[in-house]
C-alpha cells in the first residue's frame, strides 16, 4: 500500500488560543486556567449561567486583527459575533458565540495566505478566513472517547479566546500540514499572542480526501505533531477501503491519541445545521483604520524576516535559519547562545545536528529542557579552549538539556576531563603498540594503519586523551622505529 | 397601617426619611398584605422572610416586588418555570443591585408567565395569579405577578419585563402605570433572557411620579452588558413638572381599528381630549406597518427564545430529570421535556424552525428586515408628532381560561404594545378609565431616549384624570 501523495487534499481548521490575554473573550474570568481545581476559575457568564451577558474582549479583536495582517489577510470595517447553536456536552449555552460569514456578515478577517518550506521548495497556502469564538469546556473521559463510563465537565477552559483560522485545501500530505501548523504557531509566537507550548493551546481539525473521494473530517488533533500521525493514519484507512471497492463514507471522525487511529463518532451523517444568527447582547464591531494602523506599526519581527536576518546577519546556510526560526525560542536561543559564545555558524551547527536531535529523542520542547544558552555556550566554550573533546561534548549535551548542570560540573562529576599527562599517554601508547604488533608493522609506511593505531588509544581512554599528544606520541614513535631499522 | 399602604413609593419613601415611619413598620404592613390577599391572588413565587440589610438611601425601607426572571443573589428565581424551579442565583442583576443599593427591600419574587411567555399569566408553571379588580379574570402578563403586587398594595412598586408589552398589559389590566424604557436604556444583565433584541426591565408603579423615580434609580450605563446605552443619567421627576401647551399628539388609526372594545376607544379618546384642553394638539396618524408587526415580532422573540432557551439542559444548574438515561441526549431531552411547559415548547419548536437553513431568509431574516421597515415608520411619525397614543390592549382584562386554548387569541392581546418592542421606543400605560369596572390603559409612546416627554404627558393626563384607581377589595 503506497502513499502516493499527488491525489491527497487537506484543509485545516486551526484552532489558537489566544494565550497571552489575560482574560477569557467575554468575562473577567482569568485565562490561566491550567493547572486549576476542575471548574474552579468560572462565573456565571463562562457557566452560561440565566440573565448573564458577554461583554468582547477589546484585545482579543487587536490580536485577531495582528494575526490578519500577518497572514496578509483583509481585515474588515465592521463584523458581528453569531450564534452557533447546537447541543453537546462541552457547551455551557448549548450555543457558541463564534462569527459567521454570509452575503450580510462578515468575520474578522478574510483571505490571506502563508508560505511554508517544504524541502527546498516554498509553498503557498491560501488562508480562508479568521475567527474569533470561545473555547468550549474540556471534557475527561476515562479511556478512549468510545469506551469511558462517563464524561465529565470541566469549564475552566470554557469561553477562552480562541483564533480560528480556517485555510483553503492547499495541503498535499501530512508533512505539509505539519509544516504549516508549526509555521503559523512560529508566526504566532513571534507576535507574543500565544503561547504553543501549552498543552492544548493549539488544536485543529483536519479536512481529509483522496482520489477526488468523499471528504472526512477528523476532530480532537491536540497538536502539529498529532496531525501528522492522524492524516497518515486516515491517509491508509482511505485507501484501503478503495482498494476494497468500498466508497469512504462522509463523516466526521475523532483521532484517538491513546490508541492512534480515528473512530468514526457515528454522528448522523447530515450537514449540521447549527441556525447561525446574529447575537443580539453583542453589537457590531467596528475596526477603525486607526486601529488597524497601531496593530500594523507595532507588528514585530516575524519568523520569515529574522530566517532572512539569521541567514544575512550570522552567515548560516537558509535552511538552518528556516529551522531555527521554526519556533520563537529556539530562535532566541540562538541568538542569546551566539551572544554569549560569540561565533554563530558554531552555535547553529550545534544546534541543528546536536541540541535538535537531544530534544527530539526526548520529546522536549526547548522551553522545557533545562539547558540555557548560558549552559550550551558554556560547553562550546570549553571545547573551544580544547578543555573537552567535541565527542565529549556530544556525549554531555543530553545531561544538560535534561539537568540544567553546566558542562563544567557534567565533566567533573564524571570524570571526563581531558588527558593530557604524557607520562599517563605514553603508557597507554606502549600498551596499544605490543597488543597491536601487525598494525605497528604496517603503520610504519601505511598512514591508514596510523590513525587506526591512535582510534585505540582514544578508545582505551574513553575518548578523554588530547587527540593532539597522543597524534605526536604515535608518530614520534613510528618515527624511531623506522630509524632503528 | 391603612396609612402606610396607601402612600406612594415617593410618599413611604420621604416618611421614612423625615423618621414618620420605621422601616420596620413599612415591611410589616406590606408582609400582613401579603398573608391577606395572596393567597387568592398568587403574586409571589417566593417571599423572601429574611431580615432586609439595613442600607440607608434614597428609598430605603421601600417593600418591592421583582418579577422572578430577574436574578436575586441567594433568592431563588425560577421564571415561574419548573426547569428553574430550585436555581438560587450567585448574583444580582444590576437594576436589583441598584435598588439594594438605594435602601429598597426586595419582598419577592413575583409570577409571571413562564419564561415571560404569555399574555395572563396563565402560563406560570406554578398557579396564575388573578386580578385585584376581579378575582375571575387574568392580571394580563407576562409580569402579572408585579402588577397584581403593585395593585393590591402587596408591594409599594414593582419591577417587571417587557418584550413585547408585558409591562404595559398587565399594568393596564391592574390600573397601575408601566414603562417600557428605550432599549438600552436600563441594563438587561441578570434579567434571563426571552428574547433579548427585545426586550427592557420596567417599573410597575402607583403612579407616574413613582415611576420617574424608580427611573432615577435604575438608569445609568453599566459595563456588564454590552448593549446598555452611554446615555448621561437624567432626573426623571423633573419632567413631572412641564405643561403639554403646543405638544402635537398623534393618534394612529390603526391602533383604534376592528377588534379594538368601544368603551375603550372612549376612554382613550377622553384622554386625547383632555390634553386638547390643556393646550396639545391632535391629528390622527397611520403607521402602515402595524399589520405586520405581530408576526414579525412572534417570529423574532421566538426564534431568539430557541437560542437562549437552549442552555437548560440540567447540566450545571437547574432541574435534572430523575430518571435521565444513560446518554447525554437522553438526559437533555427528558430533562426539558419534563422541564418546560406547552407554550414554552411551542415557542422554542416554532422559533427552531424559523432559524433553520432554508427557512431562515424568509422568517428571522424577513423579520430583521420588516423591523427596520416598522423602526422607519415611527422616524417618519416622530417627525409630524411629539408622542403618539392609543390604547395599550384591545380589551380590558379578560377571564381566566378564556384565551389558553386559543394561542392565536392570546397573541392578540399584544397587537398594539409588540410593535414599540420592534422599533426599541419608549412606551408607557398609564390607567385612563375603566370598562365594565375593569381599568384601561392609555399608551403614550415617544422618540428614543424621550422617555420625560412620555412623563410630562403621563403626568398631566394622570392628574387630569383624577381616577380612584384602588381596586374594591383594598379599598
Amino acid at each position: 500500500m503506497g502513499l502516493a501523495e499527488n491525489d491527497v487534499v487537506i484543509g485545516l481548521e486551526v484552532h489558537c488560543q489566544l494565550t497571552s490575554l489575560r482574560t477569557k473573550l467575554f468575562c473577567g474570568c482569568s485565562s490561566r486556567y491550567r493547572g486549576k481545581e476542575p471548574n474552579s476559575n468560572v462565573c456565571v457568564v463562562c457557566l452560561g449561567h440565566p440573565g448573564s451577558l458577554p461583554k468582547p474582549n477589546r484585545r482579543a479583536i487587536e490580536c485577531a486583527v495582528m494575526t490578519g495582517l500577518a497572514l496578509k489577510s483583509r481585515v474588515v470595517e465592521q463584523t458581528s459575533f453569531y450564534r452557533k447553536n447546537y447541543f453537546y456536552v462541552d457547551m455551557s449555552k448549548n450555543f457558541q458565540i463564534s462569527m459567521y460569514e454570509t452575503g450580510s456578515s462578515e468575520t474578522i478577517c478574510e483571505g490571506g495566505q502563508l508560505e511554508i518550506n517544504v524541502g527546498p521548495q516554498r509553498k503557498r497556502i491560501r488562508i480562508t478566513r479568521l475567527q474569533l469564538e470561545e473555547d468550549p469546556a474540556r471534557l475527561v473521559h476515562i479511556g478512549p472517547i468510545d469506551l469511558s463510563p462517563y464524561t465529565l465537565v470541566d469549564y475552566n477552559r470554557a469561553g477562552m479566546a480562541l483564533l480560528e483560522i480556517v485555510t483553503e485545501p492547499d495541503m498535499s500530505s501530512p508533512k505539509e500540514a505539519r509544516l504549516f501548523l508549526q509555521k503559523l504557531r512560529s508566526i504566532m509566537e513571534h507576535m507574543g499572542v500565544f503561547d504553543g507550548g501549552l498543552e492544548g493551546a493549539m488544536r485543529c481539525d483536519a479536512n481529509i480526501s483522496i482520489r477526488g473521494g468523499n471528504r472526512v473530517e477528523i476532530k480532537n488533533i491536540s497538536s502539529f505533531k498529532e496531525v501528522e500521525k492522524a492524516l497518515y493514519f486516515e491517509i491508509s484507512r482511505q485507501r484501503g477501503m478503495h482498494q476494497k471497492g468500498m466508497g469512504v463514507v462522509r463523516e466526521t471522525r475523532h483521532w484517538d491519541e491513546i490508541r492512534k487511529v480515528t473512530i468514526s463518532l457515528r454522528e448522523k451523517e447530515e450537514e449540521h445545521d447549527y441556525r447561525y444568527f446574529p447575537e443580539p447582547d453583542i453589537v457590531p464591531l467596528r475596526i477603525s483604520a486607526a486601529l488597524v494602523e497601531r496593530v500594523a506599526k507595532g507588528m514585530p519581527e516575524l519568523p520569515d524576516a529574522r530566517a532572512e536576518r539569521f541567514a544575512k546577519d550570522y552567515g548560516i546556510p537558509a535552511y538552518d535559519a528556516a529551522v531555527l526560526t521554526g519556533e520563537k525560542p529556539l530562535a532566541d536561543f540562538f541568538e542569546a547562545s551566539t551572544k554569549i559564545f560569540g561565533d554563530a555558524k558554531t552555535v547553529s551547527n550545534w544546534m541543528m545536528g546536536d541540541l535538535l536531535g537531544v530534544l527530539h529523542d526526548k520529546d522536549f520542547e526547548i522551553k522545557e529542557a533545562k539547558i540555557t544558552p548560558e549552559t550550551f555556550g558554556g560547553m562550546l566554550q570549553l571545547i573551544k579552549d580544547g578543555k573537552i573533546s567535541g565527542k565529549i561534548g556530544k556525549i554531555i549535551l543530553p545531561e544538560l538539556v535534561v539537568s540544567g548542570k553546566t558542562a563544567e560540573q557534567v565533566v567533573r562529576e564524571r570524570d571526563m576531563g581531558r588527558i593530557s599527562d604524557r607520562g599517563l599517554l605514553d603508557r597507554v601508547v606502549d600498551e596499544v603498540f605490543e597488543e597491536n604488533a601487525a598494525a605497528v608493522e604496517d603503520a610504519l609506511t601505511d598512514d591508514n594503519a596510523v590513525n587506526y593505531l591512535i582510534g585505540h588509544v582514544m578508545r582505551k581512554t574513553k575518548g578523554k586523551a588530547d587527540p593532539q599528544i597522543v597524534n605526536g606520541t604515535v608518530r614520534e614513535r613510528l618515527k624511531r622505529r623506522r630509524g632503528q631499522r | 397601617m391603612k396609612g402606610i399602604l396607601g402612600l406612594t413609593l415617593y410618599e413611604l419613601s420621604m416618611a421614612i426619611r423625615n423618621g414618620d415611619v420605621e422601616r420596620g413598620e413599612a415591611l410589616e404592613a406590606y408582609q400582613s398584605q401579603i398573608v391577606r390577599h395572596d393567597g387568592l391572588l398568587r403574586a409571589f413565587i417566593t417571599v423572601d422572610d429574611r431580615p432586609p440589610a439595613p442600607v440607608r438611601g434614597e428609598i430605603h425601607g421601600a417593600p418591592l416586588a421583582i418579577k422572578d426572571n430577574m436574578c436575586t443573589k441567594g433568592l431563588r428565581t425560577t421564571c415561574a418555570s419548573r426547569i428553574l424551579e430550585s436555581y438560587v442565583p450567585p448574583y444580582d442583576s444590576t437594576v436589583v443591585k441598584r435598588l439594594r443599593e438605594a435602601g429598597g427591600v426586595i419582598l419577592g419574587k413575583a409570577n409571571m408567565d413562564e419564561f415571560a411567555m404569555g399574555s395572563s399569566t396563565e402560563n406560570s408553571a406554578f398557579f396564575p395569579s388573578r386580578n385585584p379588580w376581579d378575582p375571575e379574570r387574568v392580571p394580563g402578563g407576562s409580569s402579572g405577578g408585579s402588577a397584581v403586587a403593585v395593585a393590591a398594595r402587596m408591594a409599594v412598586a414593582a419591577m417587571g419585563s417587557d418584550t413585547g408589552g408585558s409591562v404595559r398589559c398587565p399594568a393596564a389590566f391592574c390600573g397601575t402605570v408601566g414603562l417600557k424604557p428605550t432599549y438600552g436604556l436600563l441594563s438587561r444583565f441578570g434579567l434571563v433572557a426571552f428574547a433579548n433584541s427585545l426586550e427592557q426591565i420596567g417599573p410597575l408603579t402607583r403612579d407616574v411620579r413613582d415611576c420617574a423615580l424608580v427611573m432615577n434609580l435604575v438608569t445609568g450605563m453599566d459595563e456588564m452588558d454590552g448593549t446598555s446605552l452611554d446615555h448621561p443619567k437624567e432626573d426623571y421627576l423633573s419632567y413631572l413638572e412641564g405643561g403639554v401647551k403646543g405638544l402635537r399628539v398623534g393618534v394612529p388609526s390603526e391602533f383604534l381599528g376592528e377588534g379594538t372594545d368601544e368603551g375603550v376607544k372612549k376612554a382613550v379618546w377622553r384622554s386625547v381630549e383632555l390634553l386638547e384642553g390643556l393646550g396639545a394638539s391632535w391629528r390622527e396618524a397611520s403607521l402602515p406597518t402595524l399589520k405586520y408587526a405581530l408576526p414579525t415580532y412572534y417570529i423574532t422573540a421566538m426564534s431568539e427564545a430557541s437560542s437562549n432557551l437552549a442552555r437548560y439542559d440540567g447540566i450545571r444548574y437547574g432541574t435534572r430529570c430523575e430518571d435521565d438515561g444513560d446518554d447525554w441526549t437522553t438526559s437533555y431531552s427528558r430533562t426539558r421535556g419534563a422541564g418546560f411547559g406547552p407554550e414554552v415548547k411551542r415557542r422554542i419548536i416554532l422559533g427552531t424552525f424559523a432559524l433553520s437553513a432554508g427557512y431562515y431568509e424568509g422568517y428571522y431574516l424577513k423579520a430583521l428586515k420588516v423591523r427596520t421597515l416598522i423602526r422607519r415608520d415611527f422616524e417618519r411619525l416622530f417627525r409630524d408628532f411629539d408622542v403618539l397614543v392609543g390604547p395599550t390592549t384591545p380589551t380590558v382584562a379578560f377571564r381566566l381560561g378564556e384565551r389558553v386554548s386559543d394561542p392565536l387569541a392570546m397573541y392578540l392581546t399584544d397587537i398594539d404594545t409588540v410593535t414599540i418592542n420592534l422599533a426599541n421606543i419608549p412606551a408607557i400605560s398609564i390607567p385612563c378609565g375603566f370598562v365594565g369596572g375593569m381599568p384601561v390603559g392609555l399608551q403614550i409612546m415617544a422618540p428614543p431616549l424621550r422617555e420625560g416627554r412620555i412623563l410630562t404627558v403621563a403626568k398631566r393626563v394622570e392628574e387630569g384624570l383624577r381616577l380612584d384607581l384602588r381596586p374594591p377589595m383594598v379599598r
